[in-house]
């Protein structure tokens, strides 16, 4: 089982290799990125002080080191918009978007995970039609679309929820309700189906067998199973939701990373855009490894080799 | 000896989209205290259905028991398994009738340490504590012939190889002490080497413990040293039940002749062909109104084709469903 992990922390240390070759180069993509990241406005002189002061008119393979060795301390550089480091910017966002997640994924649990057992349980009720809807619904009705509705009803109209912001406890519900409905959706249709796929295991005709309660066959052999998909669609799926939401952070002003990119990205603030996409690929990486290592605590076959 | 199960006109069905399946159409036959008795028949036979359907084990729907009996005898006193609750038959799955199944690596838990598998039936039978449970599990590994059982209590299905998931799954079946031990085709999936060691597993347990065992099998050739009696069937009807030695030497049905036909031996001096039957066993979702075997009999005539033949006894201990004499070489009368 160490040499799995090894391996998994050698992939992800690759992988941010790669993220971050990628995220120097983005803006070095039409050659000259202080075009990129000053005004239109700019005279040629203001423009080359920029250079000058960025650092911009050394060798690419210097400016590369550079920017690899900051990276690797959490020195992307001052933000221009704030005139401050850019990392502290980002960690300041992070709190707001971790809530916003975790509500999310919470909600997306509770209500995906018991839904898709019941309708599995008893394919066809009443139940399972109902948590069948709500998949349809949460994986194809676009977040933003529902984000504004939701203001409309819930907010503007019956006045239940806050319509933006993040100041009262209960202003993250509505955002982590919509964050978290596509992942509901999934989480209903995969429960089920491994609830489907589980109970017609010869090993479960193996438990009937031994004559245990059906209660105890459920709750003891089926969910033990179910479980192990279920792990690593909740790890992707919070890695999503940390990346930060652009959309729906801007749409109900949550202070978050998400509202950050979209605003680092409208100043044109590259230090910025570029301090949020290593750190998001770094929560990503560790959250893989983290799904990665609850996989193994759950399934035998992975802990111990087979 | 005294029978411990009689089983009387079960027919269950199948209410499938494709129609009804007649799975097993009025089955007879009983088992006595401690004796063997192999279920013989090709697929589709309904000999796995006719017992998971005595132990409420089919699913339901699509299967349903239309009708029949089956005792379960405790001394004097019996009690019909069809009529039982889902909580009585609970008590006796496990508990007074344990299972082995085909195939030993689908058939476990892959999530659960095998010591946790074989102590939950222990727990939930003998009502044994934790600790108790735990202690008399090594025990059935070892009796089982598990290697280092106190270690492989901890140890999960895939590390162990089919041969010895089969002997967990015996430990299971065996763990409360049953009067009888359900073996569905429980060396099918097994390399010959392993299926021979988990036969001879079995003859020592029942010599040790004295359970009765049903064993449900297509393969004649394990059959001839292991049972007492061999109940063939055919269609989802029993065709011949009989004492294993006398139905080696002396089929009735000439379904079992087949069957023995195509079987290869390797003691015979001449070279010879392999015989199979031929044509293809009924469409059980036709129900019959003749002997399911007519169009594949040789000996088959006109009476045949008009009546289903019943259970008759032909000679000691043995009977058979046909209406031709094998012995005599004519019908028979009766």
């Amino acid at each position: 089982m160490y040499r799995y992990f090894l391996a998994k922390i050698g992939q992800s240390v690759l992988l941010l290799f790669g993220v971050i070759v990628l995220v120097f180069f983005m803006v070095r993509l039409t050659g000259d990125p202080a075009s990129l990241m000053m005004s239109r406005n700019a005279s040629p002189e203001q423009m080359e002080a920029f250079r000058e002061r960025m650092g911009f008119n050394r060798p690419v393979y210097v400016q590369f080191a550079d920017f690899f060795t900051g990276a690797l301390v959490g020195d992307f550089g001052n933000s221009l918009h704030f005139k401050s480091p850019a990392l502290p910017l980002v960690l300041e966002r992070l709190p707001a978007t971790v809530q916003l997640a975790v509500v999310g994924l919470l909600i997306a649990m509770f209500i995906g995970i018991p839904l898709g057992l019941l309708g599995g349980f008893q394919p066809g009720s009443a139940i399972d039609s109902i948590g069948r809807g709500l998949a349809l619904l949460g994986q194809s009705i676009p977040n933003f679309w529902l984000a504004l509705i939701m203001i409309l009803f819930f907010a503007v109209r019956l006045g239940w929820f806050p319509s933006f912001g993040r100041d009262r406890w209960d202003s993250v519900i509505m955002p982590a309700f919509v964050l978290g409905l596509p992942t509901l959706g999934q989480l209903v249709r995969l429960t089920r189906s491994a609830v489907l796929e589980i109970r017609s295991a010869d090993f479960i005709r193996t438990a009937y067998s031994k004559g245990l309660e059906p209660r105890v066959i459920y709750a003891k052999h089926v969910f033990r199973n179910v479980a192990i998909p279920l792990v690593s669609v909740i790890g992707v799926q919070f890695g999503y939701m940390l990346g930060g939401s652009i959309y729906i952070e801007s749409i109900f002003a949550w202070p978050g990373m998400g509202q950050l990119l979209e605003q680092a990205i409208g100043w044109r603030d590259f230090p910025l855009v570029q301090a949020i996409a290593v750190f998001t690929s770094v929560v990503v990486l560790a959250l893989n490894i983290f799904t990665d290592l609850a996989y193994a605590i759950i399934d035998p076959r992975i802990r111990y080799g087979s | 000896m005294p029978t411990i199960l009689e089983v009387n006109n079960l027919v269950t069905r199948f209410y499938t989209l494709d129609g009804v399946v007649h799975a097993v159409n009025g089955v007879s036959f009983h088992l006595e205290e401690g004796e063997t008795l192999a279920i013989v028949g090709e697929s589709g036979s309904g000999k796995s259905v006719t017992m998971m359907s005595i132990l409420g084990l089919i699913p339901s729907p699509p299967g349903k028991i239309e009708s029949g009996e089956a005792y379960l005898y405790d001394g004097y006193e019996r009690r019909d398994l069809l009529k039982m609750s889902d909580a009585e038959l609970r008590e006796i799955r496990g508990g007074q009738i344990g299972f082995v199944f085909q195939d030993p690596i689908s058939s476990l838990n892959p999530v659960l340490t095998i010591g946790e598998q074989i102590a939950e039936s222990l727990v939930r039978h003998l009502g044994l504590s934790r600790e108790e449970a735990r202690d008399r599990t090594i025990e059935l590994l070892d009796l089982v012939g598990i290697p280092d059982p106190k270690a492989r209590y901890r140890n999960y299905p895939h590390q162990f190889s089919g041969g010895m998931r089969q002997r967990v799954m015996i430990a299971i079946a065996i763990a409360c002490g049953p009067k009888i031990v359900i073996a569905d085709e429980p060396t099918t999936a097994l390399d010959v080497t392993i299926q021979a060691q988990i036969v001879e597993l079995f003859l020592r347990l029942q010599k040790e413990l004295g359970m009765a065992i049903i064993w449900i099998t297509h393969d004649l050739a394990v059959v001839s040293g292991l049972a007492d009696r061999v109940l063939v069937m055919y269609g989802g009807r029993v065709a011949e039940v009989a004492p294993v030695d006398d139905l080696y030497e002396q089929p009735r049905h000439p379904y079992t002749v087949g069957l023995l036909g195509a079987l290869p031996r390797l003691d015979s001096r001449e070279s010879r062909r392999l015989v199979s039957i031929q044509g293809a066993p009924p469409d059980l979702l036709i129900p019959l109104k003749h002997c399911p075997f007519a169009w594949r009999c040789e000996y088959a005539f006109d009476r045949c084709w008009e009546e289903i033949p019943t259970l008759q006894p032909a000679g000691l201990n043995r009977k058979v469903a046909c209406f031709y004499d094998l012995e005599r070489g004519k019908p028979r009368h009766d």
